[in-house]
C-alpha cells in the first residue's frame, strides 16, 4: 500500500451545483446533447466565486428551451413571456437598483421577438447582464429558421435552405452600446466561467453570447451529427482573439467561430445618467431612489 | 443515487461522482476529459442510456472539467484530500 492514504466516504464534497438547482424539478427538459445545462453549469460554477449575495441575485428569462433555466435555478426568478425577458430586468432593476439582474434567454427570444427591448436596453445601459444561449434555431417550437440561423442551413420552414442574412450579434449589442460583449461556445467552460464572473461584476449593459448544439432539431435537419459532434466542432473551428473587432465575427454556416471578450469599456449607466441629470436639474430636491428605498425600508 | 467510483490502489489526485440516473448518455464528459479516464459503459441506466464510468482510477486529477461540461448535472470532479498519516 502507498504511505498516502486517501479519505474515501469522508471528504466527498456533494455537488457543488445541486444548491443551486431546484433539484425537484430535475431531470430537465433539454434534449441528450443540448449546451444549455452546460452553459448552467459555467454560470453556477461563476455565481459561486463571484462572491455576490444569492438573495439579491434575480433571474428572468423569456420562453423557449432556454427560457427553463430560471425556473431550474434556484434563485428568485421570473419566467416571463415571450421576448419580454429583458423590460421585466429593466423594472426590476429600476425598483431595486440593489439587485443584480441576470436574463438568462435564447436567441428566437432576445433578438427576434424582444430585439427591440435587446437594443433599447443596450442603448440605455441599463444596469444588466444578459447572457443569450444561441442554438440558431427556434428550438422548442420546432426548429423554425430564426435571426440567427446561418446563410444556406436547413430549417423546418426553409426546407431548401435560409437565404436571410444573419444577424451578428456581438456586432449588434457593441453598436448599441453595450459596455461588456464576449461569445464563447458550450465547448469553451472554463473560459466561459470566467466570462460570465466579469459579466457578474461589470456595471452596465453586460452581454455574453454563448453557441450552444441544439441536436434535436438543428444538427439533426443539417445532418451534423449530434450534440457531441457539433461540440467536436467547436473545439475544431473556434479561434479565440480577444478584442476583435465586432464587425469581423459574423457566423457562417460550419464556418470558422471567432470566439473571446470583443468589448470592455465604460459608460455611464442608465440610473448613473438619470440621477446625475436631475441631481444637476433639482439639486438638493431630488433624492435617488436608492435613497428613497433606504428610507421607506429603515 | 450517486456512485462513488472506487478507490485506487495508486495514488490519485482525484476523482469522479456519478449520479447514473440523471445522465443522457451525451458523451461530452468522455470525450473531453484532459486525461482521459472516462469511458461510455456498455450497461445502461434504468432510462437506456449508457452512462460514463471511471476506467483509470489513477490517472484522474479532480479537474471537475466533466463537471463543468455535463449538460445533465451528473458527474462531478472533486481533488481528493490527503489524509494524516495513521499509526
Amino acid at each position: 500500500m502507498p504511505e498516502e492514504l486517501y479519505e474515501i466516504e469522508a471528504n466527498i464534497p456533494a455537488n457543488p451545483i445541486e444548491e443551486y438547482l431546484r433539484m425537484d424539478r430535475m431531470p430537465h427538459i433539454w434534449c441528450p446533447g443540448c449546451g444549455i445545462g452546460t452553459t448552467v453549469n459555467c454560470f453556477v460554477r461563476a455565481l459561486q466565486t463571484s462572491g455576490l449575495d444569492l438573495d439579491k441575485v434575480a433571474m428572468v428569462s423569456g420562453i423557449g428551451c432556454t427560457g427553463r433555466v430560471a425556473g431550474y435555478m434556484n434563485l428568485d426568478s421570473f419566467h416571463t413571456t415571450h421576448g419580454r425577458a429583458i423590460p421585466f430586468a429593466t423594472g426590476l432593476k429600476l425598483a431595486n437598483p440593489e439587485l443584480k439582474v441576470v436574463v438568462y434567454s435564447g436567441d428566437g427570444d432576445l433578438t427576434a421577438i424582444g430585439g427591440n427591448h435587446f437594443i433599447h436596453a443596450a442603448r440605455r445601459n441599463m444596469d444588466i447582464t444578459v447572457i443569450l444561449i444561441n442554438n440558431m434555431i427556434y428550438g422548442m417550437t420546432g426548429g423554425q429558421v430564426a435571426p440567427t440561423t446561418p446563410v444556406g442551413a436547413t430549417a423546418s420552414t426553409t426546407p431548401h435552405g435560409n437565404f436571410e442574412e444573419t444577424f451578428n450579434l456581438p456586432f449588434l449589442a457593441e453598436s448599441c452600446g453595450a459596455v461588456y460583449v464576449a461569445r464563447w461556445t458550450a465547448h469553451h467552460v472554463r473560459h466561459l466561467t470566467k466570462s460570465i464572473k466579469e459579466a457578474l461584476a461589470k456595471k452596465g449593459f453586460s452581454f455574453i453570447e454563448i453557441l450552444a448544439p441544439c441536436p434535436t432539431l438543428y444538427s439533426r435537419r443539417n445532418k451534423l451529427g449530434d450534440g457531441l459532434d457539433q461540440m467536436e466542432f467547436y473545439r475544431d473551428h473556434s479561434q479565440i482573439k480577444n478584442g476583435a473587432d465586432t464587425k469581423t465575427v459574423a457566423l457562417e454556416f460550419q464556418g470558422d467561430i471567432v470566439v473571446g471578450k470583443f468589448v470592455d469599456k465604460e459608460r455611464p449607466t442608465y440610473l448613473q445618467a438619470m440621477n446625475q441629470h436631475y441631481q444637476k436639474k433639482f439639486g438638493d430636491r431630488y433624492v435617488p431612489s436608492e435613497e428613497m428605498r433606504k428610507v421607506f425600508h429603515a | 443515487m450517486a456512485e462513488v467510483a472506487e478507490q485506487t490502489k495508486k495514488a490519485a489526485k482525484g476523482s469522479v461522482v456519478i449520479s447514473a440516473e440523471r445522465c443522457k448518455g451525451c458523451g461530452f464528459c468522455v470525450e473531453f476529459c484532459p486525461p482521459e479516464v472516462l469511458e461510455l459503459a456498455s450497461e445502461y441506466n434504468s432510462k437506456g442510456y449508457h452512462t460514463p464510468i471511471l476506467v483509470k482510477r489513477d490517472q484522474c486529477t479532480g479537474c471537475d472539467i466533466c463537471g463543468m461540461v455535463c449538460p445533465d448535472f451528473a458527474i462531478y470532479g472533486y481533488i481528493m484530500k490527503k489524509k494524516t498519516k495513521e499509526a
